[in-house]
């Protein structure tokens, strides 16, 4: 039981990294709570499981610490750290079974072997393994075998943390399901610190307390489902979160109004002379067409119907953006109106977003 | 039913007639003789079985030079296979798995399967000699009395140590294949479990490398069993009779002595042999395939 925390954390796989660039890890400063549920999110090649190996000690960072509560682990191999982790491709030993795959780690730990059964048989129950333990591992299906893979980390009774690397990816999708609720339900029973890493937001989302996205071989923004959704910290947790992602179009911000496309819209919050290139962020959630009325002059390109809601693909004098349709709306010819929330509005200034100041006497 | 294409038999007719003229009417001639007795200016007897009876009796001159031969043959097999296949898993485990040793290693490991046969005896038959040979020059000057050409022991190991030279680079290069196809989230996944070395290799390395050395077993005992020209270039079968082979037995027989019929029937019951290991080999390795491939339908 540990809490984790990455101090000025750098890697790069050249010998003689110059630049940012030569890094795959980027500097990342984080503290991992003992017992939360996180999820490092972002896309192929962002530096997460290099993140999620350094956690692990299979790799040795370039530059900065890592500590378990106040110890100094940086230089610490893997096996002598409290760490589990779970691989994308299950791994189980193949000429054992069940049984004696879970029990692999404590054997090679010398647990005594009463000990060792008891706690095998605890796990595998928690697991839904018992009827399969003395089966060959290597007969059983992808979702068990990940199971073995997880087990094999639950069994020690010292781990600190247990480490996800896209555990769900030869999963077939209606195990999937199955396989998350178990975590979640696995993360409320026992107090482990869990890391899962992924591209998938739902998985992400659905799992975790706290999400930290990563781009670009660094740490974007951390929060709550709510906070990534609400406030994104950058344009491309903007993007990246939400299906389909938030608008991102350039315009121009003076006091508290904005120009975009020579249409003058009106903003929650006051911003300072802005350098750098100029964004601004509304989801499709917060911008509404109606057939006409005030709001800008938009043209509807298509209409795509997503289930619970539909969503409209429309252009504004050459910008390309996503709204939303509301209930029993319906369109005559391509022109509509779309009305932004103010408050919903986020300015970015060079892919950040700017907070700007209250209005006096207005709303945040 | 369905319809049947009689002229499907015309695409198969040249496949036939290569078999016919390569393996069919020579096997058919190999069976002729070993039926019959020959003497000069052609003249054949009806024999029956009855070299067969020979050869198979031990107490029969034939016989006793059949069993000893197989005999040695068998030794050498296993003795080859013993040193062989732990070497050969010991050089793949530590040949380098990145960088640009890897194809220097691999270059270098394949010289040795490059080098025909003959040529291979004559590099040993010229190395080994106890007055120019630099291997046997050296081992002599040890104090030790190594002499191939007078000594059998000295002949035997003569003969293991170039066939391991020659062929233990085989065995590796398909235990280095079995290696490489090993994710590295094994080797992650025993670290995190705190497998020792030996745990690795036990747990991950050896059932991964299973099939690859089923057919390094299978290679080395064919190619050992039927060995001809390394013992006939190096030793020409002696001192005495103490390398003669079965093929060396065989060719003895058919072109020294002119027995056709006898060496017919020896060729036969060689040939028989090697089907019978064949078709051991074969079941085992389709039943250990039949029982990966149920594994990953499964999964």
């Amino acid at each position: 039981m540990a809490r984790i925390t990455l101090d000025k954390l750098a890697h790069s796989y050249k010998p003689d990294p110059q630049g940012p660039q030569d890094y795959a890890l980027r500097e990342v400063d984080h503290v991992w709570r003992q017992g939360g549920a996180y999820a490092l999110l972002g896309p192929s090649g962002c530096g997460k499981t290099t993140l999620l190996n350094i956690i692990s000690g299979l790799v040795v960072p370039t530059r900065g610490r890592i500590l378990f509560d106040d110890k100094d682990v940086t230089q610490l191999p893997t096996e002598a750290r409290n760490i589990a982790q779970v691989f994308q491709f299950p791994v189980v030993y193949d000429t054992m079974t069940v049984r004696e795959n879970l029990a692999f780690p404590l054997k090679n730990r010398g647990v005594p072997k009463a000990q060792i059964e008891a706690r095998v048989a605890e796990i595998a129950g928690l697991l839904d393994l018992t009827s399969a333990l003395d089966r060959k591992a290597s007969r059983l299906g992808a979702d068990a075998k990940q199971k073995i893979s997880l087990g094999r980390g639950l069994v020690r009774p010292d781990v600190a943390a247990i480490l996800f690397d896209e555990p769900l990816t030869v999963i077939d999708p209606h195990l999937k399901w199955q396989l998350r609720s178990m975590l979640k339900e696995l993360h409320r029973k026992l107090d482990i610190t869990m890391i899962y890493v992924t591209h998938d937001q739902t998985e992400a989302l659905t799992f975790a307390d706290t999400v930290v996205v990563m781009h670009d071989g660094g740490v974007v923004q951390t929060g709550t489902p709510e906070e990534l959704f609400q406030h994104p910290a950058h344009t491309f947790v903007g993007h990246f979160i939400g299906s389909p992602g938030m608008n991102v179009l350039p315009c121009k911000v003076e006091g508290a109004q904005a120009s975009l496309a020579g249409q003058a819209i009106a903003l929650a919050r006051h911003y300072p002379a802005l350098a750098g290139k100029v964004e601004l962020g509304i989801r499709p959630e917060y911008a509404t067409l109606a057939p006409r009325g005030a709001g800008l002059p938009v043209r509807i390109t298509r209409i795509d119907d997503i289930g619970r809601a539909r969503i409209a693909r429309v252009e504004l004098d050459g910008l390309k953006l996503a709204a939303s349709v509301p209930e029993g709306a319906s369109f005559d010819g391509d022109q509509a109106a779309l009305a932004l929330q103010a408050g919903q509005i986020h300015i970015y200034s060079d892919g950040h977003l700017v907070k700007g100041d209250a209005l006096p006497g207005g709303q945040p | 039913m369905k319809p049947v294409n009689q002229k499907a038999w015309l695409l198969v007719l040249p496949v036939l007639l290569i078999v016919a003229f390569s393996a069919v009417i020579p096997l058919m001639t190999v069976v002729n003789y070993s039926v019959q007795d020959s003497f000069g200016n052609n003249q054949f007897f009806w024999n029956g079985v009855g070299w067969f009876a020979e050869l198979l009796d031990p107490k029969s001159d034939l016989g006793s030079r059949f069993y000893d031969s197989l005999w040695r043959n068998l030794a050498f097999s296993a003795i080859i296979l013993a040193i062989e296949i732990p070497l050969g898993i010991l050089v793949a485990l530590s040949m380098p798995r990145e960088g640009w040793t890897v194809s220097a290693t691999l270059v270098l490991m394949a010289l040795p399967l490059l080098i025909p046969w003959n040529v291979v005896g004559t590099i040993w038959q010229i190395f080994a000699r106890g007055d120019i040979g630099l291997f046997g020059a050296a081992v002599n000057g040890l104090g030790i009395d190594y002499n191939y050409v007078a000594n059998p022991v000295a002949a035997w190991v003569t003969i293991i140590v170039m066939d391991v030279w020659h062929w233990t680079s085989l065995v590796a290069l398909l235990c280095y294949a079995g290696l490489k196809s090993i994710p590295d989230a094994y080797y992650q996944a025993a670290r995190i479990d705190g497998a020792s070395r030996w745990a690795v290799f036990r747990t991950i390395q050896l059932p991964k490398m299973n099939r690859v050395l089923l057919i390094a077993v299978l290679l080395r005992f064919m190619d050992s069993f039927m060995i001809y020209t390394e013992p006939f270039v190096v030793t020409g079968g002696g001192p005495g009779n103490s390398t003669t082979f079965l093929s060396i037995e065989l060719v003895k027989l058919a072109l020294g002595q002119f027995d056709l019929g006898k060496a017919a029937a020896l060729s036969i019951v060689y040939n028989l042999i090697i089907l019978a290991v064949c078709w051991v080999f074969y079941t085992v390795m389709t039943t250990a395939d039949a029982r990966a491939d149920s594994d990953a339908g499964r999964a």
